[in-house]
């Protein structure tokens, strides 16, 4: 299965379990959405359980912040993260905190899917990556899956998840993973090991991290779409990294990053999103409060610039194989 | 000024010689000094709106979203087709809980002067608002209310002591201290977690209401909201939403004249009427004189009726008067006329209601002092019963960890490192 096909997967097989769970967004019913993550649901299970939304994303999240109140469990779609503004103050402040300010009378058990990031000439209105936003709220969890298998697994934990959450799924990498280079083609997950999805349940729990490739020399933590172009920079360079892919951001998994960069020594942080402020801060923060004595470099941080996603630049800003080569080379000459 | 050739230069009217475009702002009638205004109101007599079938379709009802049900006239007689046609009884109850609900305001008002809360805000004048929904509604039906309808959970009985514990924030508080007072939630009184954020609660009782048709439920829902933030974007994807499903879903606007120091006209009242947001989405729309209980009622049990029919949902504005100041951090006298209040012309809920049950024969001035004296009584032992688990900033709250809790159903590491620090910090200042 390609990373449409597994997510299609969980929610088939999340509402075949469970019929409090309902499907709503912009196109996601009888088209089946954008991306056609939501095919063919709607002719499975409903109308009254798969349907399309008026556009408007504060709506939507503030529907589905009632449906679940009422005891449904609602997976929106915000067809492009980048749309998710609209919808941040029923995100923010009545979703994630439903639960905290009702003392649990009134819970928000809801899975916010939106497609997030860039590399596919999308623009600054469908390429941006505001993960770092949710991290800084208290009440919500943030999941971003890197492979097919992944997505489906930590999907299906997500729907099961009594909290709120927010699932960006990294379109780059939805119909194949990516080495980074902009003038490759698209590849095909067909093949790939992480690609070979059971069909039935199952779940990966939230709050674990990954290793996507075991090294001794240096720790890469990365998610999404980056695992993908970190693992191709450093095969390309031969260096004995650690790529640890954190699939969870909230809650986070830090015993696997302590556990690896204590063994290394040295660390590297991996995202698309902008510098300042972005999760790679609270990252970098973590691993010099609590590795700090056995760091042998300062930590380094290889994000997208603090400027809006540019379109025809979109390979400029994208953080890419060269970019992160750069940092490697730099981090391992200490 | 036209071009004096009588040719357009086809450049549009750009750069020549025309009047200055002028801005315009609101301005209420009066202001502080000034003498207050209401002759711009047109208040249709009693029995003028017609009650159209449940049924109807929301074109066929336009009128009523311009007009104004009214069922009490000036004298405390009934007349036209939205007379309930109550029962002794429940004109009593209305009677009873709406002067219970003033007593409640008041003696909150005055704790919170004697500082032992942050906070109140008072429903005065507006009591028949949410006393005449909830006696409409069913009491499983789930309410999405903004921070002035107290009314609905002492209309359902919903222990006095439970809500002053909270306005406390002590160690009663069922919200273990973590709302700002009044802010109440009572799922068991099918009453929502209260937010700050206005109208956020729109689309939530929208959605409510949807999931509750979906599943083939009877349960309805119901929202209120200010007149002022109709203006919030959550107001309009809430009516298109229940435009659209045509979910089962009353959306109350309590029309009470000011936005803190905002008068209507800001939201837009200069223009057309609250109700009249309805037309444009297609729901069925009724303004009502938020003032008589009676049309209150009518107006929510026509409402609910229509929405259990699968008719969809209805807007209701409710045509009254704040006759306090927005909060206790308020003060009304800085920005509007201070005879306003007492010349409202809707006059008082409570007055309007007592004088029709004494018109029929069923109550008398004695029995209402009698009341007024057992419901202060009742209040006030309320108030004290709550005090005996603590008042604000007097150490009686839920223990210091408690604020650690209910963030996530279960305590991730990074709370429970928090949580751990504080308790160390506590414990190394010898608190």
């Amino acid at each position: 299965m390609n990373m449409i096909q597994a997510i299609n997967s969980a929610l088939d097989v999340m509402m075949d379990r469970d019929p409090d769970v309902v499907v709503m967004g912009e196109d996601v019913g009888y088209f089946g959405g954008v991306f056609r993550a939501t095919a063919g649901l709607q002719q499975k299970y409903g109308k009254n359980r798969v349907f399309d939304t008026p556009i408007t994303e504060c709506g939507i999240i503030g529907v589905a912040v009632g449906m679940g109140a009422y005891g449904l469990r609602p997976v929106p779609e915000i067809q492009f993260a980048d749309y998710i503004y609209p919808a941040l103050d029923q995100l923010v402040s009545e979703a994630a905190r439903l639960r905290y300010r009702s003392a649990g009378e009134f819970i928000s058990p809801m899975t916010v899917r939106s497609p997030f990031g860039g590399g596919i000439f999308g623009g600054q209105t469908h390429s941006q990556s505001p993960e770092g936003i949710f991290t800084h709220v208290s009440g919500v969890k943030t999941v971003i899956p890197s492979t097919p298998y992944d997505a489906k697994g930590l999907l299906i934990a997500a729907i099961e998840d009594n909290d709120p959450t927010i699932f960006f799924e990294p379109k780059r990498i939805y119909n194949g993973p990516f080495d980074g280079h902009y003038d490759t083609p698209a590849k095909s997950w067909a093949g790939h090991p992480d690609a070979q999805v059971p069909t039935g349940y199952y779940r990966i729990p939230l709050g674990k991290a990954r290793t996507a490739r075991a090294g001794g020399a240096l720790t890469i933590l990365c998610y999404g779409t980056m695992v993908h172009v970190v693992e191709n920079t450093v095969a390309a360079m031969g260096v004995d990294a650690e790529i640890v892919d954190l699939r969870t951001l909230v809650p986070l998994d830090i015993e696997a990053i302590e556990e690896s960069v204590r063994k290394t020594g040295r660390c590297l942080i991996v995202h698309e999103a902008t510098r300042t402020s972005g999760f790679g801060a609270e990252l970098l923060a973590q691993v010099q409060e609590r590795c700090f004595y056995y760091l042998e470099a300062p930590i380094e941080r290889v994000t997208g610039f603090d400027t809006p996603y540019p379109h025809s630049l979109e390979w400029a800003y994208f953080p890419g194989p060269v970019r992160i080569r750069e940092a490697i080379t730099k981090i391992m000459k200490d | 000024m036209s071009d004096p050739t009588g040719f357009d230069s086809g450049e549009g009217q750009g750069a020549r010689n025309l009047p200055p475009l002028k801005l315009h702002v609101p301005e209420p009638p009066a202001r502080p000094g000034e003498a207050a205004d209401f002759t711009h109101f047109e208040i249709p007599p009693v029995g003028a709106q017609p009650r159209p079938d449940e049924a109807a379709a929301p074109a066929d009802m336009r009128d009523l979203a311009y007009g104004l049900v009214r069922v009490l006239d000036e004298d405390g007689q009934t007349a036209g087709p939205w007379n309930p046609k109550l029962p002794p009884e429940t004109l009593l109850k209305m009677l009873r809980a709406m002067a219970l609900t003033r007593a409640f305001d008041g003696r909150m008002f005055r704790a919170q002067r004697q500082g032992k809360t942050s906070f109140y805000m008072k429903s005065t004048g507006e009591e028949a608002v949410s006393i005449g929904a909830a006696l409409a509604l069913a009491r499983d039906d789930m309410c999405f209310p903004s921070y002035r309808q107290q009314g609905i959970l002492i209309a359902r009985d919903w222990p006095l002591v439970d809500m002053i514990n909270q306005i406390y924030s002590n160690k009663g508080d069922r919200l273990k201290g973590r709302q700002l007072p009044i802010m109440y939630s009572a799922r068991d009184a099918g009453f929502f977690s209260i937010s700050g954020n206005l109208t956020t609660q729109y689309p939530q009782a929208v959605g409510w209401a949807m999931a509750s048709a979906a599943k083939g439920d009877t349960r309805i829902a119901a929202t209120w909201c200010g007149e002022g933030s109709t203006a919030e974007g959550d107001f309009h994807s809430a009516c298109t939403f229940a435009s659209v499903y045509r979910a089962p879903v009353i959306m109350n606007i309590v029309n009470n004249q000011w936005a803190i120091s905002s008068f209507s006209g800001f939201a837009g009242a200069e223009s057309t009427t609250f109700a009249a947001r309805a037309v444009g989405y297609g729901i069925a729309g009724l303004r009502v004189d938020g003032n008589d209980v009676l049309a209150v009622y009518a107006a929510t049990r026509w409402a609910a009726d229509r929405a259990r029919a699968n008719g969809g949902p209805t807007l209701i504005e409710h045509f009254t008067y704040r006759v306090e100041g927005h909060s206790t951090s308020d003060d009304p006298t800085a920005y509007r006329s201070a005879e306003e209040s007492s010349l409202w012309p809707l006059g008082d809920p409570i007055a309007r209601l007592k004088q029709h049950c004494i018109a029929i024969g069923i109550w008398d001035e004695e029995r209402h002092a009698a009341m007024d004296r057992e419901l202060a009584e009742l209040v006030r032992d309320a108030a004290r019963e709550a005090e005996k688990n603590g008042i604000l900033g007097h150490g009686l709250h839920h223990p210091m960890e408690s604020m650690f809790e209910d963030v996530f159903e279960e305590m991730p590491w990074h709370l429970q490192e928090q949580k751990q620090q504080m308790l160390d910090e506590w414990k190394a200042a010898g608190l």
